[in-house]
This record gives C-alpha cells, structure tokens and sequence, in this order.
C-alpha cells in the first residue's frame, strides 16, 4: 500500500487484500463528506471490481484518489491489470454476463452506481476501469468552505 | 480468521465477526454442512452484523451454504443486514433467494421455530 498526495494504491493479489481496497475507499468517502450509505455504495463497487481483477487477471491494482471541485467532490477509483482484457465490454456491462463465481452483477452493478464509468481494454494486454462518484456540494458548504479560506 | 458456530438446541449460529476473505467464505460453507450432519440441526442462523460489505461473491456464497444445507435438512436464517448494506444490495441488484431473512437473532430463532413447527404437524 502506497499513499502519495491523498492518493493510494493498493495491489491486490489475493482474496485477502479485497478488504482493505474497500476499507480504504469507506474512509477517503467518509472524509470526503459522504453519507454511510454512498461510501457502502462505493466500497462495494470497489469490491467488485478488485474481486474483477482476482478472477480474470490474478493480480492488479486499486488506486484511490480524491477529486475536488468547486460544486462537487469525488472519489475516483481506478483498477488497473495486465490480464487478458475483455474481448466485448458491452457484453461485459449486461447483467448475468459474466461466469467466474459472482453472479454476474459485479461489473454491470459498478457501472450503475457510480456516476461516471470508462472501461479501457486491450485483449491480451489488460483492463483499466476509471470510476467516480460524486457529491454535490451545496451553496452553504460553499460558502462556509470560503469563509473559512478567508479567515 | 474462522468464524464461530454455536450449537443451540436444533440450531446451529454462525456470527460473522469481520469482513470475510473468500477463502473464510468457503470454509463456513464447509463448516456448517458438516456440523449439520454432526449435530443433526434442523436450521442454521448466519449473523451478517458485522460485514460492512455485501457483494455479489458474498451473496452467491450465502445462498450456496443455504442450499448446500438444505439438502443436509437444515433450513438457513440470515440476520442482521445493516441499513446501508440492504440499500447497496438492492442498487446491485444482488438477491438472497431462496434464503429467508430476519432481522436480528431473535425473530431468526421464531421463523425456524414456526417453519419446524408446521412441518412436525404435518
């Protein structure tokens, strides 16, 4: 596990290192200001997508990142590996698609709940998947966030 | 780490005490069918209280003990679905059935109670 500018990067191996790629991500959510239920949301697209890397390429990584903007933050999660890529990603968005021991839902689950989803594949060469949720920031959070950087 | 499982009158428990790995996933599974057989239990509660994370691999495997166990004539009771875990279940869509569910230990123990009831009447 690396952490560099709020940024962190967890391989994932084995089964094992599922629990803190999702840990990870429950926290910089929470630091973020999201509500339980989305950072149950996020983590549980993180699970998925790290099982994603285990089944299909052995071995990747999970990188977390906080975006910040003026009207909304953010946490992006990328999943990285250098497996076989994935021949047809439309087939792999729809629901029951895939077979490797989940119910197919993994992927297809991630991509509705998150608010923006990319897939970058090469066959033979690996899968990226870009993921980020965010939250909207409301004029008062605005205006105390200023008012604070103003003191 | 395993996870323990209580034998109580006809009823086998099961708490979950931390996030699972996949390979503790597979040894509960493992653990019950074969403590079913032991104990000759008639039903089995799994307490998920404690995972703060439900995904599709953790239900699959779920419903595989479930199914597992009723071909040994056990029937399973999952309780203890965190609010926000039942909310990210739904979004993904991921479904227990043919599990049954029951909110805490309690009203597990009255619905085995109840289904063991109706099948000694019948």
């Amino acid at each position: 596990m690396s952490q560099h500018n709020g940024e962190m990067t967890i391989a994932i191996a084995s089964d094992e290192d599922v629990v803190p790629a999702r840990a990870e991500g429950r926290a910089l959510a929470s630091e973020l200001g999201f509500s339980k239920t989305d950072a149950t949301l996020i983590a549980t697209a993180i699970s998925e997508i790290a099982r994603n890397i285990l089944v299909h390429a052995g071995s990747g990584r999970v990188k977390l990142q906080p975006a910040f903007e003026d009207r909304r933050y953010g946490v992006v999660v990328e999943a990285n590996d250098s497996g076989p890529g994935i021949p047809d990603v439309t087939a792999a968005l729809r629901e029951g698609f895939g077979t490797k021991g989940g119910l197919g839902l993994g992927l297809p689950g991630a991509h509705r709940i998150m608010d923006d989803f990319e897939i970058e594949t090469a066959v033979g060469r690996g899968t990226t998947v870009r993921m980020t949720k965010w939250r909207g920031r409301d004029e008062l959070e605005r205006l105390r966030d200023k008012q604070r950087a103003g003191q | 780490m395993a996870v323990p499982i209580l034998k109580q009158g006809d009823y086998l428990i099961a708490t979950i005490q931390s996030a699972l790995s996949d390979s503790g996933v597979l040894k509960l599974r493992d653990d019950l069918a074969e403590r079913v057989g032991r104990f000759r239990s008639r039903g089995i509660i799994i307490d998920v209280a404690a995972l703060d994370v439900i995904d599709s691999f953790v239900a699959r495997s779920l419903r595989t003990i479930a199914l597992t166990a009723r071909l040994r004539g056990a029937r399973t009771v999952i309780v203890g679905i965190q609010p926000d875990v039942a909310v990210a279940m739904v979004q993904f869509q991921l479904d227990l059935a043919p599990l049954e569910t029951a909110l805490d230990l309690e009203e597990a123990l009255a619905l085995l109670d109840q289904r063991n009831h109706v099948a000694a009447q019948r």
